[in-house]
């Protein structure tokens, strides 16, 4: 229990934790003290001076060591001779503070003043006018007009490019230090700071590219000025056009809430495009942060490569048909498979897109496939976080494992929030073939073998040994596992394991206790939830069925395997937003529509449920996902009719599972979320938007999932001398669909798609740069390299989504085809 | 008859010698400490001594030894030689003349709050001062006067020298420690304070090296023999570093309590050319011009005393203006100094001081107006108390002191 401290505020008293800053305690009265360089996520810094205010302390008497008091009996209050920084001064027993007194003001008038001599006067053009604490502030405490002389400003650069996502513009800055310090203090990417000294002193960038760090786009939030932009909005648009339509961040299984900022414009023909992307805060997911893919690659919904038009496949050619005649040549062929027919999806659709799906596929008595890179998802379902768990909370007596995932790749918002656990005395282990972005917080790493997950997974089970104890007695245990150099088959082992430590020690139902997937799409754990199951022999499966009907999946593009299954198999039936490689092959294609342009909900990898709301009309020509499984349904004779959102899910929520009886209004539910920050323009912590659409609320464990009994282990594969283990690895930046078609990534995607130890390369005669050749058992395919001394030798890492194709570990031979200094 | 305490170096031909100030006592008094004396017996020796800091804020030095805790541990002893108050040139004779009595007193001090590491900040442009204590230090460790065990004993003690690279700012305790550590020479938020938090987040000592000199003289001998000189609150000797319009600038050890008719007539042999004198500013850019009166004259140069006059005594850099000087125009160089050297952490004094350095160039190159000068007296009042350290806040002192005492001298830099 925290010690309180109470004192008055403006001569309102409030009662605060020890050690809370009295910029923060006034909030809780509702006084707002201005603030730039001031930051509730950071460390207070004190540098700005805006939020300069007079603080007395009860005098002591130095001798006795009693208080001084007045004639009347109250305590005699000393003022130091000079304010102080509200930011910086943690609050004391019977401690007075005058805000708004006339010297304070004076203070403030001062210091906007000083302010304003160097900044320019670029209002009328400057992005962050109308979402500007500056010019706030200036209004309610600022001078009219400056004393300085015009001419006399001192002139600096105002496009700098800080790397190619984010500009700086030199002039408008005021150097708080909040980007410089949110880069250390949260995102320990310390790749810009400070150059020079007193006027001339400037924000630069150390690394090449430049700024890099995937959290960069959280600076020009947090930025108070419109010194920091992203050149993707800049001079996009002005604040106050713009519409908010909140939704859910699926590009990975944090789901984090943001809001798409929209306007209608000229130059779209009339359209509602999205200008940009914003974060919005919710404590208990993202808090308020994003990472640079979710801010940046929603590109891909106005990209003219869309499909808009359904496609059949005549005389071995993809024509264009109107929808009539796709739905029902597509609902002849279901008909005829019967219950011959696979149903494939992924996690990149809402749930009641895969509730539509599943029911269809009950109907048919046919079965219902989850696309995905890694498995385990059941046990998620029974063993994962329930109601009231919150990764901000973990601290000193917990423990996180996290098994096989570079959190930095895969969720880098679970990266940050487990980072700060860790900073805050969570013991995290580590345990991963390779060093990760995670392992400078790590009480424990575990380093194991690519294919011999079975060594670590005893040693986190075993009796004895620091990491067993740790996970034993940690008073919460929360469990990541991702998709480092794992499979279907592996990683469905590794969940297993993982389960069953959370039942073995009693946790299974117990808040901030759990197992968390880190999958590679935003709604995978909403498709397990559903019912939905990978299938380990799915290539089996569609050579076995009559048909295929895939829903948002890219088989053909993951897994060179499927991809002949897929072109032998009876009749392919896609449905996607691109002409992927998957309905390149199919026999009917329709358009869908992309999560901007549609309402759904999805469950994240914590199993938090959350909805989100369309922000531009979808394409013409277009459906959703469930629009277009009715419709094929109902053209079959199957009666599936709902059309709308809230109806499927009124029917998914009245089924017995782990989804009854919640409504959308649960999901619509907001709470206050401290710190506060989004926008109140006072007190400025940022333009995250606070959260008025919903929180979200993390589903009930689905106790049908029986209970763990035996594990099996999963055969090694064998590796000739010579040749080395191919294991696949996720990337943030991959090529995929939605980040190649935001042309601003794309000097961050790497070149190389596998990478080698230096020691393994040296064999090779191979350097970063070079093109190779795989030479895997059954396929060979050419690719870039790049060397990494931070990966074990004998194993080469193939990154997903780059073409390379490689699903689960295999044996490569690794050749160099042309040397980069050849080519 | 005054003592010498420090410029030994003017009675001892080639003190700066290892040998030579070791045939003269050299490192008895450290042997003896560091063999027989008890650390919490020499706190409170200097204590008495009633030494306080030589740098320009002059703080009790005792008094800062004995906040360290000893509970946290290890603690450090840093010397402050970045010397860079405009004026200020007495640290500089010390090192490069008496070094080995300023290194004995730091290991004396080392040796006192039991740190066993010590660190010399040089300024960077003392680097070739700084290679030659390299060699020094290296004299010194061969010689078993540093290193382990030192004499026998459980203490050890190393000391390794560093250099700054051209900030002001760097002189500032705060800002050298972040310097030291490799980061950007920009002060940190007190509380907490270095004896509690310093160096690498641990107790540690900054004094500066004039202080750290007095210390072989307290312990060889005595604190009787120290309090010999001075006054009752301000004891000792102290540099006084003369320049300006005098005709002997230099450096003068002088016991505290010398008047500043002294040091400038007798010691500076007064003014040049016999011109009248017209201000005093005792403590470097950081001054205020302190009209030149005859009670000014009679003053005596203490701690306690010059603050009577509006000023405090500082480094002792004491610079004189006459009747040729015109203020405005020094207030003109003070003000770029300080626009120059800001680290450029908080507002006020790094928009303030450009701020008023585009003011003062205006008033300096004919262009100015009457407006002007009291915009100048505006902006400094605004700097006045809002910022993070003691540069922004020194910053207008001369600025103000000016334009009070000596507003023709601004008058006639403006249109009229």
């Amino acid at each position: 229990m925290d010690k309180l401290v109470t004192l008055k505020i403006d001569g309102r008293s409030v009662t605060v934790p020890a050690g809370t800053m009295i910029v923060d305690a006034a909030k809780e009265l509702g006084i707002v003290i201005p603030v730039f360089c001031y930051h509730p996520k950071l460390k207070p810094a004190g540098m700005c001076r805006v939020c300069l205010v007079d603080v007395g302390r009860p005098q002591m008497d130095r001798a006795t060591g009693a208080p001084v008091l007045n004639e009347d009996g109250t305590p005699k209050i000393a003022f130091g001779p000079k304010l102080e920084t509200a930011c910086t001064t943690p609050v004391s027993e019977g401690m007075v503070v005058w805000g708004a007194t006339e010297k304070v003001m004076e203070a403030r008038k001062d210091v906007l003043e000083m302010l304003l001599t160097s900044h320019p006067l670029d209002c009328p053009v400057c992005d962050k006018g109308g979402e500007c604490p500056l010019q706030n502030l200036t209004m309610k405490f600022g001078p009219g007009e400056s004393r300085f002389k015009f001419d006399e400003k001192k002139h600096l650069a105002k496009r700098v490019p800080l790397g190619e996502l984010i500009l700086l513009d030199r002039e408008r800055c005021i150097q708080c230090g909040r980007c410089v310090r949110f880069q250390e203090q949260l995102a320990d990417d310390p790749v810009i700071g400070f150059y020079n000294r007193g006027r001339s002193i400037q924000i630069t960038t150390f690394s090449t590219p430049g700024f890099d760090s995937i959290f960069s786009g959280n600076t020009t939030d947090i930025c108070p000025v419109g010194a920091l932009t992203t050149s993707d909005f800049r001079f996009g648009a002005r604040a106050w056009e713009m519409k908010e339509k909140p939704s859910i961040c699926t590009q990975c299984p944090v789901g984090c809430n943001i809001m798409y900022n929209i306007r209608r414009e000229a130059k779209s023909s009339g359209r509602m495009v999205i200008k940009r992307v914003m974060p919005r805060q919710n404590e208990e997911v993202n808090e308020i942060w994003i990472c640079d893919k979710g801010r940046f690659t929603y590109h891909y919904a106005e990209s003219p490569e869309r499909l808009t038009s359904p496609l059949i496949r005549r005389d071995g050619e993809l024509v264009q048909v109107g929808w009539e005649e796709a739905v029902s040549y597509a609902a002849d062929k279901v008909k005829a498979a019967g219950s011959s027919l696979a149903v494939i999806a992924s996690g990149r659709l809402s749930n009641e897109d895969l509730f539509t799906l599943k029911t269809f596929s009950n109907r048919i008595n046919g079965k219902a496939i989850l696309h995905t890179t890694i498995s385990g998802g059941d046990w998620v379902s029974r063993c994962g976080l329930t109601p009231g768990s919150n990764l901000g909370e973990l601290g000193g007596n917990d423990t996180i494992l996290v098994f096989a995932s570079d959190l930095h790749e895969e969720a880098p918002l679970w990266w940050l929030r487990v980072k700060t656990a860790a900073e805050r005395g969570a013991c995290l282990i580590v345990v991963n073939p390779r060093k990760t972005r995670l392992d400078k917080y790590a009480c424990h790493t575990l380093r194991y073998v690519y294919g011999e997950e079975g060594k670590a997974l005893q040693e986190i089970t075993s009796s004895s040994g620091e990491i067993a104890s740790a996970v034993k007695e940690a008073e919460n245990l929360v469990i990541f596992y991702g998709s480092e150099g794992l499979g279907l088959a592996q990683s469905a082992y590794v969940a297993e394991s993982l389960a069953g430590v959370l039942q073995s020690g009693g946790r299974v139902g117990k808040p901030n206790n759990g197992l968390v997937a880190v999958w590679q799409k935003g709604n995978d754990q909403g498709a397990w939830e559903l019912g939905f199951r990978t299938d380990e022999k799915l290539q089996e499966t569609i050579s076995a069925a009559m048909g295929v009907y895939i829903a948002g999946a890219d088989p053909a593009s993951e897994d060179p395997q499927l991809k002949i299954a897929l072109q032998r198999a009876g009749f392919v039936i896609v449905q996607d937003l691109f002409l992927t490689e998957t309905a390149k092959l199919a026999d009917v294609v329709l358009p869908a529509r992309a999560v901007m342009e549609r309402e759904g909900t999805a469950v994240n990898g914590e199993r938090r449920l959350q909805h989100y709301l369309p922000a531009i009309p979808a394409p013409v020509g277009t459906r959703a996902d469930h629009e277009i499984t009715s419709a094929i349904a109902q053209a079959a004779g199957l009666d599936l009719l709902e059309i709308s959102v809230e109806s499927i899910f009124e029917r998914m929520t009245a089924e017995p599972g782990v989804f009854e009886g919640i409504t959308l209004m649960q999901l619509g539910e907001v709470k206050e979320q401290r710190p506060s920050i989004g926008r109140n323009w006072k007190y400025y912590g940022g333009t995250s938007y606070d959260n008025h659409h919903g929180l979200g609320l993390v589903l009930p464990l689905n106790t049908e999932v029986p209970l763990l009994t035996a594990k099996k282990a999963v055969p090694v594969t064998e590796v000739i001398a010579g040749r080395l283990l191919a294991v696949p690895v996720t990337r943030l930046y991959d090529r995929g669909g939605t980040v190649t078609a935001s042309d601003m990534l794309k000097e961050r995607i790497s070149s190389g798609v596998v990478s080698l130890h230096p020691e393994d390369a040296g064999k090779l005669g191979a350097n970063t740069g070079d093109r190779v050749v795989l030479k895997f058992a059954e396929r060979e395919l050419e690719c870039g390299l790049e060397l990494n001394p931070d990966q074990p030798s004998g194993v080469a890492l193939v990154v997903r989504s780059m073409g390379a194709m490689l699903a689960a570990p295999a044996e490569v031979a690794v050749v160099v085809k042309t040397a980069a200094k050849d080519s | 008859m005054s003592e010498i305490f420090l410029l030994r170096n003017r009675l001892i031909p080639g003190l700066n010698q290892f040998k030579v100030y070791l045939e003269n006592d050299g490192f008895a008094t450290w042997k003896k400490a560091v063999t027989s004396l008890k650390p919490e017996d020499m706190v409170n020796e200097v204590k008495a001594s009633g030494l306080r800091g030589r740098g320009g804020a002059g703080f009790p030095t005792g008094l800062k030894w004995s906040f360290l805790p000893n509970t946290i541990w290890p603690h450090y002893v840093v010397a402050n030689a970045d010397e860079s108050e405009p004026g200020t040139f007495k640290d500089r004779e010390l090192l490069e003349f008496n070094p080995y009595q300023f290194l004995e007193g730091l290991m004396l001090a080392s040796y006192a709050v039991r740190a066993q590491a010590a660190y010399i900040y040089f300024r960077g442009e003392f680097w070739q001062i700084a290679q030659k204590f390299d060699e020094r230090i290296a004299e010194l460790t061969a010689a078993g006067l540093l290193g382990d065990h030192l004499f026998g004993t459980d203490y050890s003690l190393r000391v390794y020298t560093h250099l700054g690279a051209g900030a002001y700012i760097c002189g500032e305790e705060t800002a050298l420690l972040e310097s030291l550590e490799g980061k950007m020479g920009q002060p940190r938020l007190r509380p907490p304070f270095p004896a509690v938090y310093g160096l690498f987040g641990m107790p540690t000592v900054i004094n500066n090296v004039e202080t750290l000199t007095n210390l072989p003289i307290i312990f060889g001998k005595g604190v009787p023999y120290f309090r010999s000189q001075g006054t009752e609150k301000s004891p000792g000797t102290k540099i006084f570093s003369l320049s300006g319009r005098v005709n002997k600038p230099g450096n003068y050890e002088l016991p505290l309590g010398t008047t500043f008719r002294e040091l400038i007539y007798t010691h500076g042999e007064g003014i040049l050319n016999g011109a009248k004198i017209k201000a005093i500013m005792p403590a470097g850019a950081s001054s205020a011009l302190i009209p030149a009166t005859e009670a000014a004259l009679d003053t005596p140069m203490d701690y306690e005393s010059v603050p009577t006059l509006g000023c405090a005594l500082g480094s002792a850099s004491v610079m004189i203006l006459d009747e040729t000087t015109n203020a405005s125009d020094l207030v003109n160089d003070t003000v770029h100094f300080f626009a120059h050297e800001s680290c450029g952490k908080c507002t006020p004094c790094r928009e303030g001081t450009f701020w008023m350095s585009r003011i003062v160039d205006r008033i300096a190159s004919g262009k100015g107006k009457k407006e002007d000068i009291d915009l100048l007296e505006s902006v400094a009042g605004q700097i006045q108390n809002k910022c993070l350290c003691a540069l922004g806040e020194f910053s207008i002192v001369a600025v103000q002191s000016a334009i009070k005492n000596f507003r023709a001298d601004f008058d006639a830099r403006v249109e009229s």
